[in-house]
């Protein structure tokens, strides 16, 4: 494992918390995300997967969203 | 082929909320906006009196409703704008609620709160606070934020936000009358209390200056210049578009104005802005806003409020149980309905079957010629009577059944296990929740779709909605396996084995959609899955009382009204075609016998087919074509019971294999009249609607014409 602590959300384990450093989306998904409330310093953490292992439902402020892996790599985040 | 805004109905939706008629001048208008899952409908209808469907899932407010109250002596228009997390138009119906918001000149705007997730929640309410200066903050669902453990001090939250904020539990009318008095105090006054401003950083604020005269010049007091200033430094087209269409001009042929704006533009620039940015640091702001206002607002007792929720999710989402509980859920639903449906069903058609002498009675007392008997008896009033004895009790089961698991919150579970399945067929995982509503009815299911953000994957997730049975299909599809499959295996099982059969044909449909999705994202509808994001809202209580109501009320009564104001008619004219002949053959026969060979390759034969094509304007009418049409060409003339409907139709030559084809062929041809005109009306193109009338009647076609064919010769039958 090696320890470098900037990950794409999507590599974060599930039960993991992890803290919302950069998007590297654009256009319309990038403001999709702005309205989710996924800004810089914002805490995430990893639910659980759907049956088949993709979306994975993530706690973003409250609430329960799931994500697609597309999405979510799309979310570089700081594991502590 | 390319998918223009007007091919896939965002041009009509733009238009479609402009304008609401006031009918005196003194009415008011209020906006009702709020996230979706919040009670936004439930508020509506506990305000308004009227029964719109509500359900725990996003989307559900997809046309919008108006209805009017009264307070205080005054008049109220209310208009429910479909919900939304935002006002940045990602998706048509964010356009919409916009639109309205920003350009429908409400009087006020009420905007609708979950307490139990307000942080979120505050996104839109700051959005709109921007737009709007009188604004009404409902803090609904208090009941649950109070199990939850979840305290919100009103006075602090109203305090921040500078607008009247009401709670509220709307499901057991609670705060309501405080809610009325505060949209009729904000109406009433001429100056509102100051709303919250939102600032920005300074170079953002000293570029928003450099704009708002001039726009106060131009656009006076039709928008909001500050936001309109905004609005133009962030340079979205689609904003601009609609902001033109509503002042009439185009704010950008003013030199002086594009002037400026480049001048603002470069300040931001000199500052380290650039347009990309402008947009993080707008929405970032309101983001700590609403935590800021949350954190000071919003305390919770229990850290965990939501674990349990947790824990249900980590069951019915699980790799090993989550698709299975799934095909159990409704397989159960299936089963309930279909042992629970035959014993009503007989009584209610002994009952109106019973009456049927004293009518032919009365009609002869009277007097009235033999045909006029025929067409209002024999012709109307028996395809009435096997329209609700056949339909009404599979549908007072089914509906309520299926409320209840839309009311936990079960949906967007489908949607979120059913995902991957869908970005495999490169469509849209909330095309799950658009096959739900299409199990009520396709028509709803089409106009659902506009939960779709891409216009793509919108337009695939409309052309395949009628591959989820409606409930004016159950019905047929019930009957069928029940007699055929049911019957076939008899005794103790049969009720296992038809609801194995519904099951397996409603898997059929999903896995059809899923097939048909994929041929067009390969052919006609080229490209790749956009992005994704559900809400998992949090599972609410349901209320059993209000479920049976609505379900009954709002849904069945609603559907069978449909049916029986087509059957009547139906029943008429197809009484006038068995009884006027041509030669010596009914107009009826020679229809059918045309028909005939078409229908044999297909497994079925002419009757069934015509009762198909016949019953284009509802479904529901098909069976009771059936029924009539072989009645008709006289083998009995009574019919009360499954068993005899069994005789009567295997007495026509049907076999198990005509069953299944039947079965198949309801799942899979044309949408009904309603879902092709909604088609053309959400697509706005008469190309997408031929699609959608060709691409299931085709499936169908090739399914029964192999599935018939194979049987026979494999010698099965």
């Amino acid at each position: 494992m090696n320890n470098n602590p900037y990950i794409p959300l999507s590599y974060l384990s599930i039960g993991q918390k992890a803290k919302v450093k950069t998007l590297t989306s654009d256009g319309s998904m990038r403001r999709r995300m702005l309205d989710l409330g996924l800004i810089a310093e914002t805490i995430v953490e990893a639910l659980h997967k759907s049956p088949s292992g993709d979306p994975t439902a993530y706690s973003i402020r409250g609430a329960v969203i799931a994500l697609r892996a597309e999405e979510a790599g799309k979310i570089i985040v700081e594991v502590n | 082929m390319g998918l223009s805004n007007q091919s896939t109905g965002a041009g009509v939706l733009e238009s479609e909320l402009r304008f609401v008629q006031r009918t005196a001048p003194d009415e008011k208008i209020i906006a009702l906006a709020g996230n979706p899952n919040v009670g936004k409908s439930t508020v509506f209808n506990k305000l308004t009196g009227l029964k719109q469907h509500t359900g725990n899932w996003p989307g559900k407010t997809v046309s919008n409703a108006q209805g009017k109250y009264q307070r205080k002596g005054k008049n109220f228009i209310m208009v429910d704008i479909p919900g939304t997390y935002s006002l940045m138009a990602n998706s048509p119906e964010e356009a919409v609620a916009r639109d309205f918001v920003c350009f429908g000149s409400p009087d006020a705007t009420l905007i609708v709160t979950d307490a139990t997730c307000l942080e979120r929640n505050l996104n839109l309410v700051l959005q709109t606070l921007e737009i709007a200066g009188k604004v009404v903050v409902c803090v609904n669902l208090m009941d649950e934020a109070k199990r939850k453990g979840i305290n919100i001090d009103i006075k602090s939250l109203s305090r921040h936000l500078g607008v009247p904020v009401i709670p509220t539990s709307a499901q057991s009318k609670q705060g309501l009358d405080e809610l009325m008095d505060a949209v009729y105090e904000v109406t009433s006054q001429q100056e509102s209390a100051v709303p919250l401003q939102i600032t920005y950083d300074e170079a953002i604020e000293q570029a928003v200056k450099i704009l708002q005269p001039k726009i106060q010049e131009l656009v006076a007091d039709k928008v909001n210049n500050r936001w309109v200033a905004l609005k133009l430094l962030d340079g979205d087209p689609a904003i601009l578009k609609s902001l033109n269409a509503h002042l009439g001009f185009s704010l950008m042929d003013n030199p002086e104005l594009t002037g400026l704006l480049d001048m603002a533009s470069q300040h931001l620039a000199a500052n380290g802005i650039q347009p990309a940015l402008l947009r993080d640091r707008i929405a970032a702001r309101l983001v700590h806003l609403a935590e800021e206002i949350s954190s000071s607002a919003v305390a919770f007792e229990n850290k965990r409020y939501n674990r349990t929720d947790r824990k249900i999710d980590s069951v019915i989402t699980s790799r090993i149980f989550g698709i299975p509980i799934m095909l159990a859920l409704l397989s159960l639903v299936f089963w309930i309905t279909i042992t629970g449906a035959n014993i009503p069903s007989a009584i209610i058609a002994d009952f109106l079957f019973g009456i049927e002498p004293k009518l032919t009675a009365f009609l002869v007392q009277a007097g009235s010629p033999a045909w006029l008997h025929g067409i209002l008896v024999l012709g109307m009033y028996r395809t009435l009577a096997w329209v609700v004895s056949v339909m009404l009790p599979p549908m007072a089961i089914f509906f309520p059944l299926f409320t209840l698991l839309e009311d936990l919150g079960y949906l967007p579970r489908v949607a979120f296990n059913l995902d991957n399945f869908f970005k495999k067929a490169c469509a849209h995982g909330k095309q799950a929740l658009t096959m739900c509503m299409g199990f009520g009815c396709n028509a709803a299911g089409v106009i659902g779709c506009r939960i779709i953000d891409s216009p793509r994957e919108r337009l695939i997730a409309t052309l395949t909605n009628v591959f989820v049975p409606c409930n004016g299909r159950f019905p047929t599809l019930i009957v069928i396996s029940t007699i055929f499959v049911g019957g076939t295996a008899g005794g103790a099982f049969s009720s296992l084995a038809s609801t194995l059969a519904l099951t397996s044909i409603v898997l059929l449909g999903i896995l059809m959609t899923l097939l048909v999705a994929r041929i067009l994202s390969k052919t006609i509808l080229k490209g790749l899955p956009s992005s994704f994001t559900l809400e998992l809202p949090p599972y609410r209580k349901p209320q059993i009382g209000s479920i049976i109501v609505r379900s009954i009320f709002d849904r069945t009564i609603f559907v069978l009204g449909r049916a029986v104001a087509i059957a009547a008619p139906a029943g008429i004219v197809l009484w006038l075609m068995a009884n006027i002949t041509t030669g010596d053959i009914s107009l009826l026969t020679y229809s059918a016998s045309l028909l005939d060979p078409f229908g044999r390759l297909l497994g079925m034969d002419g009757y069934i087919i015509m009762a198909f094509v016949l019953g284009l304007p509802a479904n529901e009418i098909v069976v009771p074509i059936m029924i009539m049409s072989y009645m008709a060409s006289g083998s009995i003339m009574e019919l009360d019971s499954l068993e005899e409907l069994r005789v009567l139709l295997v007495s026509h030559g049907w076999t198990w294999l005509t069953g299944v084809c039947v079965m198949l062929f309801s799942l899979m041809h044309f949408p009904c009249g309603t879902t092709l005109l909604t088609i053309k009306k959400e697509t706005q193109s008469l190309k997408w609607t031929l699609a959608s009338f060709a691409i299931p009647t085709a499936a169908g076609i090739i399914v029964c014409f192999l599935v018939a064919n194979g049987v026979r010769l494999l010698g099965l039958i």
